[in-house]
This record gives structure tokens, sequence and C-alpha cells, in this order.
């Protein structure tokens, strides 16, 4: 027992959880559970008995891949090295373009009215999904490896101007207000009270994006973006599993080993 | 504007006025951080601004260099003879009158990711033509001055480390190099001691007496600890709930005034002395 007459008064009785805090709960979870048993049927969730009763197709598929085809790898390296190329161009151009928008759309920096329309333009670029990029581009320039630039550049514009007008907003005012006491011009203030403060973050998120635009690259040649994917899908259609099983390798192995690099340079950088 | 500003210039003639601040309010919410302050400073004087915490030092202090807007109204504050706000409104040529200012805040505002001598460079910003300074392209005199300035404080064997590594002592004399660069006529500090160690405090006070005295500058200073105002300043105002209370030699404040300014537990700002 805690001796509590020096300080008089009651002891107040400890918080508990009030009754609409406790409804929201429910509310929430059993809304959740709701949602989920409402959906076995719309996902087809009851012929998950197929995975076992279709089991010839999935021994020729298997077979197919435990036997990859390496007759190819030079042209599949070469598919996979312009795969890369796509996301790195990609990346770069929205960093480019994420940079002044991320700036602009930080409250600490930018007056209300130049905030509110570029961040409905990040909404906009965001929401829409890079393959649905990509089908526009492929439309607007032909088949090839610029629509795929050009969709992630977009779609990663969007995603990193966002992530940088959080850093921005999240830095100290201190420093700026110190390079501002010195006379200085807004421009300035930028450059040397802001920027430095945000270097870290914004490199670590460009390169983390570097590293999913080399998956989401892959995926993008699916529908004719150029790279690797294209060849992927070709292979697919044409049953030749041996071939499609080097490309999966080859896929895991690049993708791994630029996770691996650009995880060392950001540890680097933090 | 600046008629009227001179109209009311109690000491010295205009040219000679660091700071003519008239009737100056500043509301936050519902709460009065400035209530009609009138204060005017004279070129050269070192004038110390207490009051206990939430008195207003620090928004007056703000509102000088115009990093904080007054409320509307006939408050005007000029400085050098140039208005820095009227009306509530911060002047267009506030970044010439900043140029001239140089700004000591507690928490020292380097930018820690840049190194000491890159922070003390930003001093000469407002000189340079604008691309110079966003691209970091110094002259060599500046550089030359921004040696100097770190020198003269005592910091100059830092120059190439990072503003962050440095002790809250180094990196304020770091600051007060910064103003030096900047070719400030005046240095206004908001509690320049508070986060530092006695000693450092110490070291730091003396530095911007050395200033004042040596090489002329005007300083006004808030301070937290009274007894840094008088042993370090001539001149003491006492704001006590946004309101000018004490406007006199640091000699005539006893311990009525005292008592007056901060209540009865006035000796917490007496810490130092008692100790």
């Amino acid at each position: 027992m805690i001796d509590t007459s020096v300080t008089g008064g009651a002891v107040p009785k400890p918080p508990s959880k009030s009754l609409g805090a406790w409804l929201l709960d429910v509310l929430i979870w059993g809304g959740v559970a709701v949602v989920l048993i409402y959906s076995i049927g719309d996902v087809d969730l009851g012929n998950l008995s197929r995975l076992v009763t279709n089991s010839d197709n999935v021994r020729t598929f298997a077979a197919g891949l435990l036997q990859p085809d390496f007759t190819n790898w030079r042209l599949f390296v070469e598919q996979m090295w312009l795969t890369i190329q796509i996301a790195l161009w990609g990346t770069f151009l929205a960093v480019i373009l994420a940079v002044p928008m991320g700036l602009a759309a930080a409250r600490n920096i930018a007056p209300i009215w130049v905030v509110t329309p570029v961040r409905w333009v990040m909404n906009l670029l965001r929401s829409v999904p890079d393959l649905v990029m990509a089908l526009l581009f492929i439309v607007a320039v032909g088949l090839g490896p610029l629509a795929g630039v050009l969709a992630i550049t977009l779609n990663t514009t969007g995603v990193l101007a966002k992530l940088f007008s959080e850093a921005v907003e999240s830095i100290d005012k201190g420093p700026v207000e110190g390079v501002r006491a010195t006379g200085a011009s807004g421009l300035h203030e930028i450059v040397w009270g802001v920027v430095p403060q945000v270097a870290p973050l914004w490199t670590s998120f460009a390169l983390y994006r570097f590293e999913s635009n080399s998956r989401s690259a892959t995926v993008l040649g699916l529908i004719g973006a150029g790279g690797i994917g294209q060849v992927l899908f070709d292979s697919m259609n044409a049953f030749d599993y041996n071939s499609v099983s080097t490309i999966v390798i080859i896929v895991v192995v690049a993708v791994t080993l630029i996770d691996m690099l650009s995880q060392a340079m950001r540890k680097r950088l933090l | 504007m600046s008629s009227s500003a001179a109209a009311t210039a109690a000491p010295g003639s205009l040219a000679t006025s660091l700071v003519l601040a008239r009737d100056v309010s500043k509301t936050f919410g519902q709460r009065k951080a400035l209530d009609g302050v009138s204060v005017s400073v004279a070129c050269g004087e070192m004038v110390a601004l207490i009051g206990p915490s939430g008195s207003g030092k620090s928004t007056l202090l703000r509102s000088i260099t115009g990093l904080q807007s007054i409320d509307g109204g006939k408050g005007t504050i000029s400085v050098f003879g140039q208005t820095v706000q009227s009306n509530g409104r911060v002047a267009g040529t506030v970044r010439a009158t900043r140029s001239r200012l140089g700004m000591i805040f507690q928490q020292f505002n380097l930018v820690g990711r840049l190194s000491l001598f890159s922070n003390v460079m930003l001093g000469a910003l407002g000189r340079l033509p604008g691309w110079r300074g966003a691209l970091g392209l110094w002259p060599s005199a500046d550089k030359t001055r921004a040696m100097q300035a770190l020198h003269r404080v005592g910091v100059s064997d830092y120059a190439a480390q990072r503003a962050n590594t440095l002790s809250g002592g180094q990196q304020q004399r770091g600051a007060i190099a910064r103003a030096l660069v900047q070719g400030a006529e005046a240095i206004l500090a908001d509690e320049p001691v508070a986060s530092l160690d006695p000693v450092s405090a110490r070291k730091v006070m003396e530095l911007l007496v050395e200033l004042n005295k040596r090489d002329g500058l005007g300083v006004i200073v808030t301070l937290h600890q009274v007894d840094y105002a008088i042993r370090y300043c001539d001149r003491v105002v006492a704001l006590k709930a946004g309101k000018v209370v004490y406007d006199g030699p640091s000699t005539g404040l006893d311990t009525a005034r005292l008592i007056d300014i901060y209540g009865p537990e006035f000796e917490d700002a007496f810490w130092e002395t008692k100790a």
C-alpha cells in the first residue's frame, strides 16, 4: 500500500475504456469479419481444392521449372538489363519531378493555394496503377521500353512527391529560421535550411523506389512495355516452361542484387 | 512612416536609433503576448530583456526581426530607421534589415548536417546575388572572413565538423560567428544561454559584452537569469504579462522591484549567485 496521505485528496480511479470506444472497436472488427465472410463466394475460395485435383497441370509446369533451359541466357540477361534500365530512367525522371512537387506540397513551405492543387495532382498520379499508365503510353508512343519508362515516371512521381513532402513537413524549423534571420531569400532558405535536413531521407526514399520499380518494370513487360517481362510472357504462352524457369531465376537474382545494393547504400546514408 | 517614428524617438536621433518599437501588441488566440509595448534602443547599447516565461520577451525580439508579425493597428517597429512592421504587416524591405541584424537563438538554429564552416558562410547570403548563394559559390574574401569570425569566437578548430556533432556552447559561438560574417551592426539574442552549462553560458555572455564594448555592436538579449542581466548589461527592460514594467539601469533593480516582476518566487531566477 502506498501512503497517499502526504498528497491529500482522494486517489482518482485508473483510466478505463469508455463505452463509445468499446462500441467503436466492436463495429470496426465486426465489420471486417462480416466483409471477409461475405466475400468467400465472390473470390472463389470454394475452389481451393483444385490445387490438388489439377495436379497434372501443376506436374508438367513443375517438371519444366525444375529443368531450366539456359541456351538463350544471353538474350534473357540482355532483357533483364533493359528492365533495370527502364526502372533506372523511370526513377531518375520521377525524382527530378518529385523534388519541386514535394516542396510545393509541403504545408510548412508553400502557401495553401499551391499545396492543395499540387496534392490533388499527386493523388491522381498515385491512384492510377502503373499498369494502366503503361497501357495509355503504349497507345501514345507504341510498344516498347519508352512506354514503361513513362509509366514508371508518372506513378513514382506521385509516390515520391508525397514522401518528399512529408519529410519536408517534419523538419525542424529552427535552422530555417536561422537562415532566414541572416537576410536570406526564400530560395536560400530551401537550399540551405530545408534540403540539408531532408537529403538523407529523400535519397533513401528514391533508392527504395528504384528497388520496387525494378520489380514493377518486370511486370510492365508482360503487357508489352519491353524488357524481361515481355520475354517471360512469350515463353509462358509458348508453354516453354524450361525457359520460364531460367527467366524467373535471372529475375530473382537480379532483383535480390539490386535490393542488397540499395540497402547497403541506404545504410551508409542514415 | 519613418517621420512618425522620428517624432517619438526619445533618446538620440533617428540615425543613431537601433530599435524603435511603438505601441506594439501581439495576440495569440485569446492571450496577449505583447500589450502596447513601446521601447527604444540606441545603437551601441547593451540591453537585457527580462521577465517571467510567457511575459513576451521572445515575442518582442522576434517581432523586431520580422520573424513574427504583430497585431494590426497603430503598432510600428522600425530598425535603423527602416520600418520593419506597421499595421500588422511585415515590410517588403525586411530582408535588407535582417541582414544588418544578427539573430542568436536559444536552440542555436544551425543547420545540423552542414559543417560549422558552411553554417557560418550562410551569414554571407544576404549580401550575395541569389544564384551564387543558392549554389554555395562563396567568394574567397567571404571564406577568409568566415574563418576569421570562427577564430574570433574561439571555435575555428571545429570548422570542418558537422554542426550537430558540437557541444551547445560551441554551436552557440558558431551562431555568433555567423552573425559576424553577416556584418551585423547589432545582435539580437533570444535566450542565448538558456540551454548552456554555466561555464559555456559565461563565455557566450562575455563574448557578447566584448562585441558590444570593442566593436560597438548593439546587443539586445533576453535572459532568464536576472543575475546575468545585472552583471553583463547596463540597461534592463522588464516585461510582465506583455507590458513594460521596468526600463532603466540594471543597478536600479532591487529586491522589491524583482518581486514585483517575478512574484514572490523570484529567487528561482537568481539561482546562480545563491548556489
